[in-house]
């Protein structure tokens, strides 16, 4: 099963739920956490993983070869991403707008381009007492987020509890990052800001045709309004975590709540058993 | 004019609040939202609408169903693996054209997108640019470019000093976007590991692309030994911290109504909130 944690507005301690899920499960189940919050993966931070592999992402840009090629402008007519220019006696390349779709090297008549990796990001995984952790980074000044995603979510698959903890917005990356997941949660806070951001998410979400609930953190604070919206849009709110300064301290060190506050744990477990009556539901009348 | 953008790497940090109060400090500037992903700055400037219009970017391919023989051709080619049973997954395609300029007999087209909508405003404070990207859409870096040229093209008409920028998270396509050609960029960070460790990454790619950087720690007592983590790594940096403001949760309750907090309370948060204007008066001119 695949559950994404997930908040339009960063920082509401959507990596806080997932790896305190992940840990608060993993003495009873097979658990793998993805980051898949590449621009800033933070997960590590709070389950501090041995790591134990790493792989580069590449993606494929063009290589002309000057000989062959006779200017003749066809791959930069097909090139939507304008990441190729041809002038009269050369051709300019311009890799970091590059998508490394293929087609310029496909089409090329005279079959002068040719491909090589040019390294976006890095995928690492390993291990975190006994949690499989995966994560992706994108390297700092690289524009395109989703391909080094692709490659986190590669490993979601296996058996067991995959946790993705999914980038903040609504945008490309998110939804590379949810797709295929069997649940969603939404982490938000009662504020306005996490209310606006919720709508969002929520829509996002549907779009997918993923079962989504919601995870309020730093209830106390703000208004009700985001219980109001959940109510009307039948929105199970699946878990609350109060607004607490020792939950805040222990969050400012990297200290999850499954093991500050060992108590949690047994709510992050009813949270998952809830989880899994929404999926298996679900697939039952899919089935039907 | 000077363009100073605020960003924060990671969510949460208060960059937005903080925003809505520089915004009721500054003078003569045009404001930019362009965190178009998960826009919140009009939240605390009621803006009254002026113009609002489309955003067309990007294509997606469609597949004619009865001109398609069923080669197969383009759902071997595509890297994006959009193409399943002669369809087109709209979420997964990347509007590359591939498959278009491959189909044997023609039976793709590449139709343009909706991607959003970006808006023109006025709020009590000056005008205001904001944008909404559209559901699981694309290309958020070229809107946020679309947001940023209105911005200058109204600071340039109405004379005025600045463009106020309200950045997007991360430090992917649209911070990149948001930063590049900007004069300077103020760092939202918060006392937390998360915090410290997103605030190098978004300190790279100012460094990458040349902007010069300023750092304010936000609810800085939250816990105090990782701001004075954070004042040593800007120290060796060589980059100031312009401010240091405690955390109050008057600045909720200032959101909650609707406000930036430096009207709404005149305790320390808004006291050091003017400070920190005062104190990036080098990256401001
Ligand atoms: S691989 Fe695709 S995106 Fe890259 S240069 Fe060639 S046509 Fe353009
Ligand atoms: S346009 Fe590109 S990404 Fe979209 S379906 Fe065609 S080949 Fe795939």
């Amino acid at each position: 099963m695949i559950i994404a944690v997930a908040s339009g507005k960063g920082g509401t301690g959507k990596t806080l739920v997932a790896t305190s899920l992940a840990l608060s499960l993993k003495d009873s189940r097979k658990v793998r956490l993805l980051d898949c919050d590449v621009e800033e993966p933070n997960a590590h931070i709070f389950l501090r993983p041995v790591i134990t592999g790493k792989e580069a992402v590449c993606i494929q840009v063009p290589k002309v070869d000057e000989k062959k090629c006779t200017y003749c402008g066809k791959c930069a007519e097909v090139c939507a991403y304008n990441a190729l220019a041809v002038l009269p006696d050369r051709v300019l390349v311009f890799p970091e707008l590059c998508h490394g779709c293929g087609a310029c090297s496909y089409l090329c008549p005279e079959e002068a381009i040719s491909e090589q990796g040019r390294e976006t990001g890095v995928v690492e995984w390993g291990n975190a007492d006994g949690i499989e952790f995966v994560q992706g980074r994108l390297t700092v000044g690289e524009a395109m987020a989703p391909p080094v995603i692709r490659r986190v979510k590669e490993q979601a698959d296996g058996n067991g509890v995959v946790i993705i903890d999914i980038p903040p917005g609504t945008s490309c990356p998110v939804v590379e990052a949810v797709k295929d997941s069997d649940f969603c949660l939404l982490v938000t806070e009662p504020t306005p800001f996490g209310l606006n951001d919720l709508v969002l998410a929520v829509e996002t979400i549907r779009q997918l045709g993923i079962p989504c609930g919601v995870v309020l953190n730093r209830a106390g604070v703000g208004d009700n309004k985001v219980e109001e919206y959940c109510r009307k849009e039948n929105i199970p709110i699946m878990l609350t975590i109060p607004l607490d300064t020792e939950i805040a301290r222990l969050y400012s060190k990297g200290i999850t709540l499954a093991e500050g506050m060992p108590q949690w744990r047994e709510s992050f477990g009813q949270l998952f058993d809830s989880i899994k009556e929404t999926v298996d539901e679900r697939n039952r009348s899919l089935k039907r | 004019m000077r363009e100073i953008v605020v960003l924060s790497g990671k969510g949460g940090t208060g960059k937005t609040s903080i925003v809505g109060s520089l915004a009721a400090l500054a003078k003569d500037k045009v404001l930019a939202d362009c965190d178009v992903d998960a826009a919140d700055l009009h939240l605390l400037l009621k803006p009254s609408l002026k113009e609002k219009t489309e955003f067309w970017s990007g294509q997606t391919a469609v597949i004619d169903e009865e001109k398609c023989t069923r080669c197969g051709l383009c759902q071997e080619l595509c890297r994006f693996d959009a193409i399943k049973d002669y369809t087109v997954d709209p979420v997964a395609c990347e509007g590359c054209g591939f498959c278009f300029h491959i189909c044997p007999v023609d039976a793709i087209a590449m139709e343009e997108n909706l991607s959003g909508h970006w808006f023109i405003a006025d709020t009590k404070y000056g005008p205001l640019v904001h944008a909404r990207l559209g559901i699981a859409q694309e290309n958020s870096g070229k809107l946020v470019a679309q947001v940023r040229q209105k911005a200058r093209q109204i600071a340039q008409e109405r004379n005025l000093d600045y463009i106020l920028s309200d950045g997007p998270l991360g430090i992917g396509c649209p911070v990149i976007s948001s930063l590049s050609g900007a004069n300077a960029a103020l760092l939202v960070t918060e006392p937390t590991l998360s915090g410290i460790h997103d605030l190098e990454r978004v300190l790279g790619v100012c460094r990458h692309f040349g902007v010069t950087a300023e750092v304010c720690i936000n609810k800085y007592d939250l816990n105090e030994e990782n701001t004075r983590r954070i004042e040593g790594y800007c120290a060796d940096q060589g980059i100031s911290v312009a401010a240091r403001i405690p955390f109050d949760n008057a600045v909720t309750e200032a959101m909650v109504r609707g406000k930036p907090v430096v009207e709404y309370a005149s305790g320390r948060v808004s006291q050091e909130i003017e400070k920190l204007w005062d104190g990036i008066s080098g990256i401001r001119s």
